[in-house]
Order: structure tokens, then sequence, then C-alpha cells
């Protein structure tokens, strides 16, 4: 191993991996590149009844290279061997995939990636330690199973502290680096009543560091959904109202997230047109934005793998489809500027960060009054949805996925044994009734509750 | 360390490791080193729009004391850098190291090597040029067969693993790993009708796998496909038998029961059969087995990634569950015997209890024989992906289906979901046909994504829920 692109805390030295890479690059004639590189060190626990069942601690650095070779084709490839060999080796295999490079979309350097970044300000959090971790995690534990008599186990457990860097340089001069820290913990209870069959439930919770992570919220929130699923029944199959949970909401918004992918739109695979830009494809009161700087967003980044900066982006306003998410590559075809969202490929990927969904005041729904808190019409709450990745089809716009939730009617609430809900996107983002107020943070976006009707639930009853 | 090479040469440092841990008062302390080269190549249309090689090395350190283990991974592999990490792993237990006492640690075994005859296998694969001309010939075939055919893929990837495994009882493999897959898809629409259909195909420790594959054939079940379910109906929601076709369906097997059979599952109170050894646990006519051994199979491997040599193990004979599929730290927690089981993605995970080549063995009818059983049912044809949660349920996206009407396939139908419980679902398996075949697939779990292969014959499910439209 040469320490020289790691320094003693084991993270990436840019500097000296910029230097490196203009060597060798220069051993093999070539002018044009860029890198991106990763380094993390993770440290979590498991427990089972108060043991610890697994303590894990991971170091970890990668490096994706990119090659352009003297006819302007782009290579491409990556390793975690940051040896003088084995960084050699991985440029020599990005000139070599050069020589099957697409001559037809050739990725070039963002123009943005030299423009100064935005402010991050996330503060990064001293590591409690792998003991202190199995301390907090067996305590929630202990409580969580103490919430209920039929809370019997917390099978799906963990707790989570990591540091991690990111770098981008390119052979222009462009060199970004940050770092950040973050934590988790998850809590699955498996509750269970004489003759009746064991529900299930959750919570998660981040934060930058394991001290600061909610631990009593995640145990009430978990304790109270585990609960509520005690009550189950079958659900006729049949066309309900829904109200969709803001985590739910966000779910099947990021399934079908290739609507707003400008790389998807140019391979065909999107609902979405190059020309659909200022279409209606929602209701007028729903706006969407991508904000990879929203302050709660715990994994912010300050730039993509091209080195953009990340910004907020309106994606739909007003019910308007207004920008694609887009990587230097796809913004060039569409005359447009990069947008923050790329990853580093020969082909490169484009991806969204962070959803926020809001209500536009300007124009009012139908049943605009609706509210989950005080609802007396009967009613599917639709808690989150499971299986996303098999059971919708992007390209196609439908969706048929298994959910938890409630019926309620009057106020009396009854958990859902096992049903799916189907539907297509494009007809639901049309068929939204209401959307309520309060945005609603979640770990994956914010979002109010959303308001559906008429759609197809199979249950079986 | 000379990491060009997993051999003899890491013998004496992997001892002087391991006599460390076991100084330390560890149990148990075992060492994976790893080395990777993957590719992956992307065709769409008549064209190669991507070409992805990556390189790896890394080392996994698990250390056992009691009931507990602690776990280290690690990309640094020199002297220095295993040493920090096996500390680490040790420190998670209480433990370290105040003098080495080579007593406690009686040596490796000989190298049990099941990779000798496997050292050219990464040269004995296609160039990628090669590859690249064969996937677009794929396409190609794609461009003639078929019809309203928006986007055309077609997708190679080649895995090529080095891994030596040592553990403080002597345990002392290597063993060279190489996956390749296949892959046909299309996304085909006619003004507001669309459908997109996808074929893998995959096997393991075939170098020339890739050249013999037949792309016309798979390009013309591809197409067949699409044409069929372009124009196809929602299908209507509701209770019935359903006859799902051999290969893929297997996924439903492996998900619903097979997760349940493993034994990370008993460790965390989850599966409904941890007390049902020797009991009928599904219909008479199912017999269910998970092996690693089938000749070029996705989900075939020498050895473990615990070192322990493959084998085969019947899960459920005639009904009647028989064996949980075991790891080395499933072994110490559950007390059921190791059956060669123990598998991770990489070095970066633990070895847990997974499943390799899993299906419901071959019966005695012929396909027809479910279909004409039927008055009202659905036929799937072709799996989409699925999963299983935490209380046993499952669900699965059929990706082509047809109605089955008074004992015969009617009109192909989209958008069904199949949901249910193992529990419920395996003794309704009531026929299995004489046409077991197998299908390659991925499968994540607590350790990772592993290369899996799914099977059965045509099985018929007297009755589950279809969910729809």
């Amino acid at each position: 191993m040469n320490n020289q692109s790691t320094n003693q805390n084991n993270f990436l030295d840019e500097v000296v991996l910029r230097d490196r890479l203009h060597l060798y690059t220069k051993k093999l004639n070539i002018n044009k590149w860029d890198l991106g590189a990763s380094s993390s060190i993770d440290s979590s626990v498991q427990v089972d009844k108060g043991e610890a069942k697994q303590m894990k601690s991971a170091q970890r650095n990668s490096i994706t290279i990119r090659v352009w070779n003297e006819s302007g084709l782009i290579g491409i490839t990556s390793t975690s061997d940051l040896t003088d060999n084995g960084l050699f080796k991985a440029i020599e295999g990005a000139k070599d995939a050069s020589n099957l490079g697409n001559p037809n979309d050739i990725p070039d350097f963002s123009p943005l990636s030299k423009d100064p970044l935005p402010e991050l300000k996330r503060p990064i959090i001293n590591p409690l330690g792998i003991k202190t971790l199995y301390s907090v995690l067996k305590e929630a534990e202990a409580d969580l199973i103490g919430k209920h008599n039929s809370i019997k186990s917390v099978p799906y457990n963990g707790i989570a502290e990591g540091i991690s860097e990111r770098i981008y340089i390119n052979s222009n001069g462009a060199l970004r680096q940050m770092r950040s820290t973050h934590a988790s913990l998850y809590l699955y209870a498996r509750a269970e009543e004489s003759g009746r069959k064991p529900r299930s439930s959750g919570a998660v919770r981040l934060a930058y560091g394991a001290k600061d992570i909610d631990v009593e919220s995640c145990i009430e929130e978990a304790s109270d959904k585990t609960i509520s699923h005690l009550n189950y029944q079958p659900i006729d199959t049949g066309r309900y109202l829904i109200c969709f949970s803001p985590d739910a909401f966000l779910d099947l918004l990021g399934s079908f997230s290739s609507m707003f992918n400008a790389r998807s739109v140019l391979d065909g695979i999107s609902l979405s047109q190059k020309d659909s830009i200022n279409t209606l494809i929602s209701v007028p009161c729903l706006n969407l934005d991508d904000n990879g700087l929203h302050k709660s967003n715990i994994g912010a980044s300050a730039f993509d793998g091209e080195g953009t900066p990340t910004k907020n982006l309106s994606l739909i306003k007003e019910g308007k489809l207004v920008n694609f998410l887009h990587s230097e590559s796809t913004a060039k075809q569409f005359g447009v500027k990069p947008t923050g969202h790329a990853g580093l490929g020969a082909k490169v990927s484009v991806g969204p960060d962070w959803f926020v969904v809001s209500r536009s005041d300007k124009y009012r729904l139908s049943k605009s009054n609706f509210n989950h808190k005080d609802m007396k019409d009967k009613y599917v709450y639709i808690e989150n949805l499971t299986a996303l990745h098999a059971g919708v089809k992007a390209s196609q716009g439908s969706f048929s996925l298994p959910f938890d939730g409630h019926l309620i009617n009057q106020g009396d609430k009854t958990s859902i044994e096992a049903a799916t809900v189907a539907g297509d996107i494009k007809d639901l983002l049309m068929n939204i009734v209401s959307i309520e107020e309060e945005g609603i943070i979640t770990p994956g976006g914010v979002s109010p509750h959303i308001w559906v009707d008429n759609l197809s639930i199979t249950g079986e009853a | 360390m000379d990491t060009s090479t997993f051999d003899d040469k890491w013998k004496p440092h992997l001892e002087l490791l391991l006599a460390k841990g076991c100084s330390s008062g560890a149990d148990f302390v075992e060492i994976f080193l790893e080395k990777t080269d993957h590719i992956s190549i992307l065709a769409e249309q008549n064209i190669i729009t991507n070409v992805s090689p990556s390189f790896g090395i890394g080392a996994g350190i698990r250390v056992f004391k009691g009931f507990r283990d602690g776990f280290v991974s690690t990309n640094n592999l020199t002297e220095s850098g295993l040493n920090d990490a096996l500390e680490q792993a040790l420190a998670m237990l209480g433990l370290n190291v105040s003098a080495l006492d080579r007593s406690k640690f009686q040596g490796l075994n000989s190298l049990r090597d099941f990779g000798n005859a496997k050292r050219n296998w990464l040269s004995d694969c296609p160039k990628t040029k090669e590859a690249t001309q064969k996937l677009l010939s794929g396409t190609s075939s794609l461009e003639v067969l078929g019809k309203h055919l928006q986007v055309r893929r077609g997708s190679y990837s080649r895995s090529w693993q080095d891994v030596i495994v040592a553990g403080s009882d002597g345990t002392f493999a290597h063993d060279i790993r190489l996956h390749q897959s296949t892959g046909l898809n299309v996304l085909a629409a006619d003004g507001e009708h669309r459908t997109s259909i996808g074929r893998r195909y995959g096997s393991s420790d075939t170098p020339d796998d890739l050249i013999n594959w037949d792309e016309k054939n798979s390009a013309q079940e591809v197409c067949d496909s699409a044409s069929s379910m372009l124009y196809a109906d929602y299908v209507d929601a509701g209770q019935m038998p359903v006859v799902l076709a051999n290969r893929f369906g297997g996924v439903i097997f492996h998900e619903a029961c097979g997760h349940l059979l493993e034994t990370t599952q008993i460790e965390r109170g989850t599966t409904p059969f941890s007390e049902m050894i020797g009991k009928q646990i599904a219909h008479p006519s199912v017999t269910a087995i998970d092996e690693g051994i089938t000749p070029g199979a996705f989900g075939s491997i020498s050895m473990d990634d615990e070192g322990m040599e493959s084998k085969k193990t019947v899960l459920i004979e005639k009904g009647i569950l028989k064996c949980f599929l075991s790891d080395r730290a499933g072994e110490l927690r559950t007390g059921h015997i190791r059956t060669g089981s123990g598998r991770r993605q990489s070095y970066a995970f633990a070895a847990a209890s997974r499943m390799r080549n899993t299906y419901i063995d071959a019966g005695t009818n012929k396909p027809e024989d479910l279909i004409l059983s039927i008055e009202d049912g659905l036929y799937c044809k072709s799996m989409g992906g699925g999963s299983v949660g935490p209380t046993g349920q499952f669900n699965f996206s059929v990706e082509e289906g047809y109605i089955i009407k008074n004992g015969k396939l009617t009109k192909p139908v989209k958008g069904a979901t199949l949901i249910g419980e193992a529990k419920e679902v395996m003794p309704r398996i009531s026929m299995c046909a004489d046409d077991l075949d197998l299908a390659a697939g991925f499968c994540g779990s607590i350790s990772g994504s592993v290369n899996v292969t799914v099977g059965q014959p045509h099985i018929k499910v007297d009755s589950i829920t279809v969910g729809g439209r």
C-alpha cells in the first residue's frame, strides 16, 4: 500500500492524489482525465435481546478514473486498490476502455466544475465509539420491548456512525473536497398476540453524529406503529379514497423519478419527452423541488460526481414540469446548464438528491379541507409502500405495490392485513384531491400528506 | 504483502495474525482476503454506450467470543493494515493482544486449493472487443425480430473473484470464482400501450459462456413476450388458483420459503419454521433442495466463504422439513450444523447462511396437466422481482401472465402481483410437473448481494391472492 495517498487518519490526501494522477497519466500519454474518490470509516452494532449480536467496523477507499484518449473518446475504471500498481492498472484499464468509447455521446468536464460551491454548514461530529453505540442500542431495544406486552423482540435493529470524504479532481485544475459525518438508528419490532399473526413495524432516525440521534422518538414511533397493526383485518378488494403518508408519497415519486431525468428522456425510458417542459403533469397546486441542500438532508453534498455545485431545482411548479435533472452531457444536448445531479461515468447517470413536495396556495383542490388528523369519511391510510423494486414499472408508469396501512372509518382505525395498491403515476398525479398544508420532514425528503381518490386496492377478504 | 497471488506464501502472515487473535482470548478468528476483477458492458440500440472495468482488494476479519462476534473490513492489505483491523475486531469484544502465545493456535492446515485449476479462467474469458460484438449481435437480433421496440438493450457482466480463507481452527482454503451474466431488455411502445420485457442468463465457472450464448434465441424469446404483452389488459384482482412456470417461477420458493430456512432467521426469531424439523410444512408433492454443486449453475460454489466445501442439502422432502441452511455463526447460535452455505458479497460483509442453487424438485405431472386442472385462474409465465417481509409475507410481480379459462390459456394480462405467506402457501402447492429448470439471479440480504439460482418445474398453487386493478 502506498500510503502517500492517505493521511494518518486513513483519509485521502487530495493534493497527493492529484499529483500521482498527473504523473501516471503522463506516462501513458493521457492529457485529459478526471476522478472521483471516496473514503469512509464506519462502525455499527446490532443487538439481540441485550447481547451485541455483531459489531462491525469498515475502512474503505475507492477511486473512479475517467480518461479521454487521442481520439477524444472516454474510458473509465474504478478501483479500491490504491497501491502504485493498483492505480496505474486502473488508468491503463480506463485507457483500454476508451478504445470502445461511444463516439455519439462524449461527456466533457462540467463547465461549472470550478464555480464556487454553496456553503454547507454541517457539523462534523466526533464518533461515540462502538461500545457506546452498543450501550445506546441495548437500552433502546429494552425500552421498545418494554413498551407493550405484545412486543416480543426487535429483530431488525442497528445503530451506526461514520465519517466520509468525497473528492473530485480534473486535469483542468478543478479540485473539490468535502468531509461529513453521519449516524443512523433503526428499530423494527415484532409483536405477537395469542392466536394472531405476528405484526411488525419500525422507525428510522438520522443525524450528523450518534450523540444527536433522537432515540426516544424513534422508540416511540416504532412502538406506536407496531402496536397500531395488532388489530388487523383483511380488506375488501375495491377502489378507495387514499391518504399517502409523506414517506409513502416520497417513495412513490422517487420510484418514478425517471420522469424528471434527462438521461432517461434521452434513453427513451422516461414517461416524459424532450418537449414535455411546461406541460401540465399534475394537479395545479402541486410543487416539487429537488433540494439536496435542504437543512434536513443529512447526506447533503456540495457538488455532484462531475464537480458541479449542488442547488435547489424546481421540477414541478403549479402542476407544470419546469426542469429536468441534468449531467454535463445531457445539459449539452438540451442546451441548458448542468444541475448538479450527475454521477461519474463513461455514460453518466443522473439522479435526484432530496425531494421537497409542497402545496401551491394559488390553486384550490376540490377536497382541500381534508386532514388525516380529523377526517371522518372512510379512507385507507398508506403508511409505507414496500417492494418498490419489483412492483413499479417506471417506463410504463404503472405500479402494483404491497403496503402497510390502516382502514379508517369515523376515526376507527383497523390495520390492513395484507394488500396491494395499484395504479398509474400519471393518473395519480392528476387525481390528487387534497394536499395537506404541513410539510413533514422524513429521512428521504419533505412532503405533506397527499390524498388521492379512487385507487384500486386488492385485499384478501 | 504480495497481493498479486493468493497462495501458500500468505500462510506465515496469516498464521501470525491468527496466533495474535487466539492469544488475546478469542474463541475463533477468521481472515478472508479478496481480489476482484469485474467488467460490465452495455449496448443500447446498435452502439456500445458503457464499458466499466473495476478492480478491488480487501480483507474481512471476524472474531468470535462466546456467541458474539466483531467484524472489521479494510482495503488496506499491508501488514500494519491487517494488524490494525484485527486489533479493532478484538477490541470490539473487549479483547487485546498483550503477549503472543503460540500454543493457543496450532497452525493452519495444508492449503486446500479449489482454485488451482482455475488460474487461467480470467484470461480465458472473451476479450472486451469480443464481448461487445456479441452484445451488439443481440441488440441487432432484437431489431430484426421485434416490433414497436423503442429501446433495445444488451448487457454483460463478468465477475472474477480470488479469495483465501484462514481460520483459527486450521481452515486454510483458496478459490477462484467466475460469474458471467448476460441480459436482453426491450421497451415496446405503440401509442398509449407500453411494455418492458427482459431476460437474464447467468453461469459460473464457464469462461466461454458468453461466446456460446445463443443471442438470437434469447432475442426471439424477449420479442415473443413483448409482442404478447404490449396490448395486454390489466388483470382483475382476486383469490385464484395459479400455475407458475418453471425456471424463474422458482423465485417464489426462494423468497417465500428459502429465506425462512436460513439460520439467520432462527437467530432473529423471524421464521415460523424454527421448531418444525421433521414436521409437515408443505404439500406432500413438494421436495425442495439447495445445493452448490450443479456444474455451471450461477449459484454453484466449490467452497463457501468460510472455506467449507459445497454440498447438496435437502430442505424439504415430500413436504417434511429436513434441514436449515447454516453457516459458522448459525451453527454456533442455533445448533444447526454447517451446510457449506456461509456466503458474502465481498470482504466488506461477514458471511451468513445464504442460498445457492435452490429449487423445488421435479414431480410426475406434465405441465399441461396443471393448466387443464384449472377452470378460472392465472398462468404466470414470467416472474419479475419480489421480496419477503419480516413476518413472512411475500409479494412478486408477474411480468408475463395469461388468464386460464376452462383448462386453456387465453388472453395475456399485466399488472399482477402475487401476495401471501409462506406458511399458508406451501401446503397449497398441489401439483409439480416433470420439467425442472433453473434460472440465474441475484439475492440481496444480510451479507450483501450473492449469485444464486432459482428453479422449479411448473407448479400449481391451489389459491393465492392476485393483486391487480
